[in-house]
């Protein structure tokens, strides 16, 4: 029995870890911009879609992975370039239509010029093996993804408190306009801001991919649609809160499969929802509740 | 030449004209004030000038260089930075940390340690509080720390809306104390004020707006002593002790 809580509670950290960081990624641009980006699950696809094509190239899969990092922050970075910055100014439902737009071209992109099927992702040995830990066998895609996203958060809030464009981002998360009075170039945090949700959509897609070794077009859909939830769960716009929502929601998604009675195991969705409901009863702002004055 | 001239500006919000043909000049050194009453334009045109709000017309220029058509960024980095309305401080963020974005522009981090220094002994109790969130401090405090940033990027001039707004009497002396010193620093100051009494105090000179428009300009001394301005701001006669 504490064998399986063991390897459950895992589970539940490296899922957790996996919405924490795709929340982040969310709640990095939202806290600035005010704009849910849903096209940040196309994002993860595309981390997908690199690691295949790096691998189809013989690029081993150590290498292939910072290569999709890299690729797909420079792909966020353009996406705010030629998608959103033209409406930065219009409202806030403008914005999120035209981040939906992104997100469907680019899934009909994916479809069109690549597969409808899923590509196989080839993994390395290591993430395939599973390490014994006092006993317990625990696959080690979940202990690297705990160990990544430890580490990613831990760089994180890093750069937030120690460099400047980090503390500019969350000067502007509070209170943008009087960020640019500090000569700081309102176009150059709006590109950290996308460039570094690109980064965590990365990690999280290849933390995902590890527990899955495959992508297809729809791939990013429905973590990143866990992800807005567990954003809102830790106060929309609160990276703390964030990390916090994604975790308590990958806990209470992997506790609930593992000890649900048989009969009511149909009903996990319904029954995790349920939860996230009474926490935003409790909290209507979520756990943390950022203040701000947004970007116009 | 003035550093800076500001002439014929006019700001619109819609169909609200809040500024309609501003004209006013601060010379290098001088410590100018701007009154008025509430919504008289006197906030609107310390925006256009740092490019906060647009101008629908009018030229603003400073040390020689039109300011229309520059971004806020680029003007700051310019030497001229406004101290909001509010103080508006970044409140979750240390008060160390709002002094470091202060000093974003500048490259010479050795150079940006002696300016902290320097802000360290001009405001001591935020070297007592640099670790808090600058969120925990009181308003007047809050005051010093807003003036101390925009201080960091070592403006040539410094623009200061309402610095003594909301804040208790005490603490509103304290900080005309503190605009005072940085006049004796040589420091050209354009300040907006309801409260004319006291600005009239440590400025040279003073524009007073109404409706959008400069009804009224002169030294100091000589608005102190405008029956127009005694009525209006200093609730009493020129001549008597004024309560503002």
């Amino acid at each position: 029995m504490l064998s399986y809580f063991v390897e459950q509670s895992v589970n539940a950290l490296s899922l957790g870890g996996t919405y924490a960081l795709l929340a982040l990624g969310l709640a990095v641009v939202y806290s600035i911009l005010g704009l849910i980006n849903f096209a940040h699950g196309a994002l993860m696809t595309l981390t997908g879609y690199v690691l295949v094509f790096a691998a189809a190239q013989g690029l081993p899969f150590v290498a292939a992975a910072p290569l999709a990092a890299l690729v797909v922050m420079a792909g966020a970075v353009l996406l705010e370039r030629v998608a959103f910055r033209p409406v930065r100014k219009a409202s806030g439902a403008t914005m999120l239509l035209t981040s939906f737009a992104v997100a469907v071209l680019l899934q009909l992109a994916f479809q069109l010029f690549i597969s409808t099927r899923p590509q196989i992702v080839a993994l390395p040995s290591f993430l395939t093996s599973t390490v014994a830990i006092g006993g317990i066998a625990i696959g080690a895609n979940r202990l690297m993804s705990v160990a990544v996203t430890v580490l990613v958060l831990i760089a994180l809030n890093q750069f937030l408190r120690r460099t400047i464009i980090g503390l500019a981002m969350r000067a502007a998360a509070e209170d943008f306009d009087v960020t640019r009075l500090m000569g700081i170039r309102a176009n150059r945090v709006i590109a950290t801001a996308f460039a570094l949700s690109g980064l965590l959509s990365a990690v999280a897609a290849i933390l995902w991919i590890a527990q899955r070794s495959s992508v297809d077009p729809m791939m990013g859909l429905i973590p990143v649609l866990k992800a807005f939830i567990a954003a809102t769960i830790g106060g929309l716009g609160s990276l703390l809160g964030a990390v916090l929502g994604g975790l308590l929601l990958g806990i209470i998604e992997i506790y609930l499969a593992a000890y649900l009675p048989e009969a009511a195991l149909p009903f996990h969705d319904a029954i995790t929802l349920g939860i996230v409901i009474l926490v935003l009863v409790a909290r209507p702002h979520g756990l943390i509740a950022p203040r701000r004055e947004r970007a116009r | 030449m003035a550093l800076l001239t500001v002439t014929g500006l006019a700001v619109r919000y819609g169909a609200i004209n809040a500024v309609r043909g501003v004209d006013l000049a601060v010379e290098s050194g001088e410590v100018v004030a701007v009154l008025g009453a509430n919504g008289a334009g006197k906030s609107t045109t310390m925006k256009a000038i740092v490019g906060l709000v647009p101008a629908a017309s009018g030229e603003l220029v400073f040390d020689g260089e039109s300011l229309r058509g520059k971004s806020t960024e680029q003007i700051v980095m310019g030497g001229l930075t406004l101290v909001p309305e509010g103080r508006r401080v970044f409140p979750s963020l240390t008060v160390a940390e709002n002094l470091a974005l202060g000093a974003a522009t500048r490259r010479d981090a050795a150079a940006v340690g002696r300016s902290r220094a320097e802000i360290y002994e001009l405001f001591p109790v935020l070297a007592e509080r640099s670790r808090q969130p600058a969120g925990t401090l009181s308003g007047g405090q809050q005051q010093q720390l807003a003036v101390a940033r925009a201080l960091m990027s070592e403006p040539r001039m410094l623009l200061l809306d309402e610095p003594s707004l909301g804040l208790a009497p005490q603490v509103v002396e304290s900080i005309f104390q503190l605009i005072l010193r940085l006049r004796q620093r040589g420091q050209t100051i354009l300040l907006v004020e309801q409260n004319a009494a006291a600005a009239l105090d440590i400025a040279d000179r003073a524009y007073v707006l109404a409706n959008g428009k400069v009804i009224l300009e002169g030294t100091a001394a000589e608005l102190r002593s405008s029956e127009q301005i005694a009525e209006a701001y200093l609730g009493g006669r020129p001549g008597q002790p004024a309560h503002a």
